[in-house]
């Protein structure tokens, strides 16, 4: 006979957050959302801050390492950009999208640039999984170049044909004469739960979640 | 053997137990089969890539990347009858987070033949046993594949959209599955896709889920298919489903699973520790007319917990006897024996000079003099040996 075995109940919850812009606009909306946020990055150097009341606890890291916080259940939700999901493809789920930190992911080139199908696409991006994803589906050849910044400068030197990066505004490709040819996918923050942490702090998460949701809904 | 690999060997053995007990008989494989099985069946695999080498007579063997195939291969029942069998083995394959191959054990069970319902809930029942032996905290998740076949039937014949909607469920994504239907579906689909999002999101102990369940499965066509699911998950008492959880976002390869299929989770290891279900579409593929089903528990996954277990107090070496030079290497074993006994663990000699600079923990300590064994009082390393703490004065008298 089974005598013991996993309750979900209220515990303390951990969320990683992105460091930088996109993480302070999340703690506004977990204030909205009714959770305590004793502090914030910018009067705190902490790297982990404690909300008792609310029973959450928060870590600030790399927004690109999010999903792997979260992955590995170091913390049990976080917030991370669909880009960063789709290109580490972290196996966690995607309860939310918070409607925040918007972008797109693009294909730019210089100015006048005309595409020539029967030569390899050089394309310089840091997302070297959705771009070889995006151009494989596409059936294009192409030679994926992995930078990890300054990606506007790889054209204007020669060194690849296109790149596949984030637009904001579109102002930085501009002043460097380049100019979006194709958009690849649209890029919002997404509220992530590890596996494990799902099943054994289930309403809590799923709180968290719907709040959540529904203050991304009030715009 | 270090203490993590003994305790996960113990949790090895603890199992095979449990799948003795319930008449399933062991079953021991070679490490390698030939490639062509698992190059025909890749999809089947945890990851396709496999450790390849030519053997003396030219075929291209692999070491084994996976357990089932090779009980299915070798394990073919009469009509009517059911092969049982429980395996420990190890597996070679790409830890999906190393990115490198990696030897990882798996114990597990597979039942081949006339699958019927009380089959199926005895392996749940199992895959349940199994989980309480490793972890007090654990759940397992089950869902009915057949539903999701049923409900994608009904929304949308192409295989694209199709593992982009399977995608979505099973990351429990609602806002994923309504910009697929709001991209590529006809508006008349909004309701199933709706549905559909709310089956994925429902999470749950039978009792508190089925209703709702059925409700959403009524809107997708798949009444029939949630039928035989909700018989099934009836099997169980209401204490044996304790830890029992329907969750719908657990979905697999329909190409070879089908019906029932679960997953289970012990608190503190990020990832499942078991995985099983049916594989009847498997058996069809394999031109096999039975059916089947079973399930691996990753052991390697347990690390964590097997380490938790150990206290973080427990010295490599239970007991130390130290000598002199001048002591007979005689005496000294006569004396290790016996520390061995008065212990009930390990004990290791060592020589007086070299006691200072040892590079291991010791719970206790032990002087050989003029043939005699004395303990020494040094401290804490004494008292943290509490089972034997009462051995101490025995000892002491010798």
């Amino acid at each position: 006979m089974i005598e013991k075995c996993g309750e979900t109940d209220r515990k303390t919850l951990s969320v990683a957050l992105p460091k930088g812009r996109l993480g302070e606009k999340v703690c506004k909306m977990l204030a909205e959302a009714g959770y305590e946020i004793p502090e914030t990055p910018e009067n705190s150097r902490k790297l982990v801050l404690e909300s008792p009341t609310s029973g959450l606890r928060f870590f600030w890291v790399k927004p690109s390492d999010v999903g792997v916080y979260v992955e590995r259940g170091a913390a049990d939700i976080g917030v991370a950009g669909k880009d960063i999901l789709l290109e580490y493809r972290p196996d966690v789920y995607e309860l939310a999208d918070l409607g925040i930190g918007k972008c797109r992911i693009a294909v730019a080139a210089p100015e006048g640039f005309r595409d020539d199908p029967g030569r390899t696409l050089r394309v310089a991006t840091k997302f070297s999984n959705i771009a070889a994803d995006y151009y494989g589906r596409a059936g294009r050849s192409i030679d994926v170049i992995h930078l990890n910044g300054s990606i506007e400068l790889a054209p204007l030197l020669g060194l690849s044909d296109v790149i596949l990066d984030i637009v904001e505004t579109g102002t930085t490709l501009r002043e460097n004469h380049l100019e979006v040819i194709e958009n690849v996918l649209p890029v919002s923050a997404r509220l992530i739960a590890g596996k494990t942490a799902y099943r054994f702090k289930t309403e809590f998460i799923r709180e968290v979640a719907e709040r959540l949701a529904q203050v991304a809904q009030r715009g | 053997m270090t203490g993590k690999n003994a305790e996960i060997g113990a949790i090895s053995r603890k199992l095979a137990g449990i799948y003795r007990k319930y008449g399933y008989l062991p079953y021991k494989m070679s490490r390698f089969e030939e490639y062509e099985l698992y190059m025909r069946n890749k999809e089947f695999l945890i990851s396709d890539q496999v450790i390849t080498f030519t053997d003396t007579n030219g075929r291209l063997m692999a070491l084994k990347p996976d357990v089932t195939l090779s009980v299915i291969r070798n394990i073919d029942p009469e009509p009517g009858q059911v092969a049982k069998v429980y395996y420990s083995e190890n597996v070679y394959r790409v830890s999906g987070r190393s990115g490198v191959f990696s030897e990882l054990m798996q114990t597990g069970l597979e039942a081949i033949g006339a699958v019927d319902n009380v089959l199926i809930c005895e392996v749940l029942h199992l895959a349940a046993e199994s989980l309480n032996a490793v972890s007090d905290s654990w759940v397992l998740d089950v869902t009915g594949l057949d539903i999701l076949t049923k409900a994608l039937d009904g929304i949308t014949q192409d295989e694209g959209i199709r593992k982009e909607l399977l995608e979505c469920v099973g990351r429990k994504n609602p806002h994923g599955l309504k910009a697929i239907a709001q991209e590529k579906l006809p508006e008349a689909e909004a309701e199933k896709i709706d549905a559909l999002s709310k089956l994925a999101e429902l999470y749950g102990a039978p009792a508190k889920v089925l209703a709702e369940a059925e409700a959403l499965c009524k809107v997708l066509g798949a009444e029939a298919e949630f039928k035989a699911f909700a018989e099934i998950l009836s099997g169980f008492g209401a204490e044996a489903a304790n830890g029992l959880r329907v969750d719908f976002s657990a979905v697999s390869d329909m190409n070879y699973y089908n019906g029932i299929v679960f997953r289970g989770f012990v608190e503190g290891v990020p990832e499942r520790v078991l995985s099983g279900g049916q594989y009847d579409r498997l058996m069809e593929k394999l031109s096999r007319r039975s059916r089947a089903l079973g399930f691996a528990v990753y052991l390697d996954a347990l690390e964590r917990v097997a380490g938790a277990n150990q206290t973080a107090e427990k010295p490599d070496v239970d007991a130390v006897l130290c000598y002199r030079d001048t002591a007979m290497a005689a005496d000294v074993w006569k004396a290790l024996e016996e520390l061995t006994q008065i212990c009930g663990g390990s004990a290791r000699a060592v020589p007086e000079t070299q006691l200072s600079g040892v590079e291991f923990t010791y719970g206790r300590l032990f002087s050989l003099r003029g043939g005699a064994l004395f303990e020494l009082k040094c401290g804490k390393t004494v008292q943290n040996c509490g089972e034997t703490a009462q051995k101490s004065g025995e000892a002491e008298q010798k």
